[in-house]
């Protein structure tokens, strides 16, 4: 499988604090990829930069073989952050034609992926709300919509269920699944719960900016001799102390 | 097509908050209506203390709105123990009018209603014009006269200011700003896109306000209409990239309020309400930095001495440069979050 996201020695310093330390990454395409932390590990800083939004101290991020960061290719790259980032005086409907009419997509199309990302998330009858009226859980989705609306080939992930009850959560996995498998796209999913760990393809273990351990769930618990991810996350710990 | 989406946007999120709208274009009008009452607080008739006059010239007057007060005899005393607005001494044809000149405006409307009166009553043979003479200050005080064109280039500049700020930095704190920089679109774009959405909004502002201060508040009034708003139109828009600057460096609503004394407050006092001939040199140099110091001269000159924008033009081209440079360190200043 070709690289579709490879991160070189990345580093990031903020003042004195070394947030990311030398960090290699290889995504490959049509891979669901977790990165799996604490908060505060880094997780979040990683992503946005591999998105563009933040800038590295060192090293570097190449997204389907361009560097980041490059305009074109944020049209490849549906980006959900940790927060929602939604205008809560305009409706659903307006929130999520505002973001998908800043990329190049043709008015039918743009109306097809609109009631599709709204159908995938379960709101197309809540979209005449205006967000303000919206619950957590419905932000959340919203803002997965908005994520994936453009269609783009790799989608960025940061906590995406955080705050979404089980049933929808399921639901959204399913969903991510079913993207990955019918449409082959590339997907990074930032969490700190194990069990949706457990459904990546392949997971990295962030801690401390740096990487701990990286591979398929069943590598990672063979290696460490862990009968579950916890355990891993742990035994791995220990081990780079 | 990006900055319209974004426009757009910008509009109906405006749009939607009453508030802001109402803060936006009504505040002003209060706040510029009660500075007129304070400075215009003598709306009765004025009081005029006539010697010497006919019963025609006193029916003119009389015709006029004025409250004459026959006198045989009369002077300043009389003027001040009275209580008169102005007295009018009238000998062999001669007038000689002494105002009061406590309040600049009703001096100014009466010597023009005196005038009038005196020119039709006199018919062909009348005096070209009347001898005045003031009590307090001179014919060159009128207060609201020279304060009204200054408080309208500095509302204009203050609700847009503030506005502008806050709206940008709603959406650096909400996350949405990091979320557009993460759509492929242009740091100049949203710079734009900001400039017009608000500006828009700016510019119904400038005319309302405009448009009140002239026809309601009868401000004085020498020059042309669209040349106040040219003016006004440059100061919203150097208020507007200035606001969208400034909200860089705040991190929270309250923040930005905390820039109104540091920034907008001084700005009054070097606007022109306190003259600035007799200061320091050194205080003189400090109003060259400030946007409305230009904006008020230019607008001063324009209702208040008649002239035209040819004769403003260093004002605002003052302006211009004030925008240009705020707006270039806008993109500048997006390059934290985006290098592209």
């Amino acid at each position: 499988m070709d690289s579709s996201i490879s991160i070189n020695k990345l580093s990031k310093v903020y003042g004195k604090t070394s947030v990311l330390r030398e960090v290699d990454l290889q995504v490959a395409g049509g891979e669901v990829f977790g990165l799996i932390g604490p908060s505060g590990s880094g997780k979040t800083t990683l992503v946005k930069m591999i998105v563009g939004i933040d800038s590295p101290s060192g090293g570097t991020v190449d997204v389907l073989g361009k560097r980041v960061p490059n305009l074109s290719l944020l049209q490849d790259i549906g980006y959900m952050a940790q927060s929602d980032a939604l205008y809560p005086e305009l409706t659903g409907r307006e929130n999520l034609s505002f973001f998908a009419s800043l990329y190049k997509m043709k008015k039918t199309v743009l109306k097809e992926r609109i009631a599709y990302a709204a159908d995938l998330v379960q709101l197309t009858n809540e979209l005449g709300k205006k967000v303000s009226a919206y619950s957590g859980g419905m932000k959340r989705r919203l803002s997965l919509a908005i994520a994936l609306v453009h269609d783009p080939q790799i989608l960025i992930l940061d906590e995406p269920t955080v705050g979404i009850d089980p049933e929808l959560r399921l639901s959204i996995w399913r969903e991510l699944m079913l993207l990955k498998r019918e449409q082959g796209k590339t997907i990074i999913v930032t969490t700190h719960v194990m069990d949706e760990a457990e459904k990546c393809d392949r997971i990295a273990m962030v801690r401390e900016g740096g990487i701990l351990a990286a591979g398929t769930p069943e590598e990672l618990k063979l290696a460490y001799g862990a009968a579950d991810l916890e355990g891993v996350f742990l035994q791995a710990g220990r081990n780079a102390r | 097509m990006r900055v319209l989406v974004l426009i757009k946007r910008i509009m109906l999120q405006l749009l939607r908050d009453k508030r802001t709208m109402a803060l936006l274009f009504f505040a002003p009008l209060i706040v510029l209506t009660l500075m007129y009452f304070f400075f215009n607080g003598d709306n009765d008739n004025p009081q005029l203390g006539v010697v010497g006059g006919n019963e025609q010239l006193v029916a003119a007057l009389e015709n006029a709105s004025i409250d004459v007060v026959s006198y045989d005899e009369a002077d300043d005393q009389t003027i001040i123990a009275d209580e008169l607005d102005g007295l009018l001494e009238i000998s062999e044809g001669d007038f000689q009018i002494t105002l009061e000149n406590n309040d600049p405006s009703t001096s100014r409307a009466l010597l023009m209603q005196v005038t009038q009166a005196a020119s039709m009553q006199a018919g062909a043979g009348a005096p070209a014009s009347i001898d005045a003479e003031y009590i307090y200050g001179d014919a060159e005080t009128e207060f609201f006269d020279v304060l009204g064109p200054i408080l309208v280039g500095f509302f204009v500049f203050f609700f847009v200011f503030l506005i502008s700020g806050i709206g940008l930095l709603k959406e650096r704190v909400s996350g949405t700003l990091e979320r557009l920089l993460a759509t492929p679109i242009r740091r100049w774009e949203i710079v734009l896109a900001y400039l017009t959405g608000f500006g828009i909004f700016a510019i119904i502002q400038t005319i309302i306000v405009v448009f009140y201060s002239i026809q309601v508040l009868d401000m004085v009034m020498v020059g042309q209409v669209w040349h106040v708003i040219v003016v006004n139109l440059m100061l919203a828009l150097v208020a507007l990239s200035l606001g969208i600057l400034l909200s860089t460096f705040a991190s929270s609503e309250f923040q930005m309020v905390q820039f109104i004394p540091i920034v907008v407050v001084p700005q009054i006092f070097f606007a022109g309400i306190i003259p600035l001939e007799g200061m320091a040199d050194w205080l003189q140099n400090v109003s060259r930095i400030m946007p409305l110091y230009y904006a008020a001269d230019a607008l001063k000159a324009i209702m208040y001495r008649g002239e035209g924008l040819a004769d403003v033009s260093g004002n605002l081209l003052a302006l211009a440069a004030f925008a240009a440079v705020f707006i270039f360190l806008n993109i500048i200043a997006l390059k934290r979050s985006r290098k592209l």
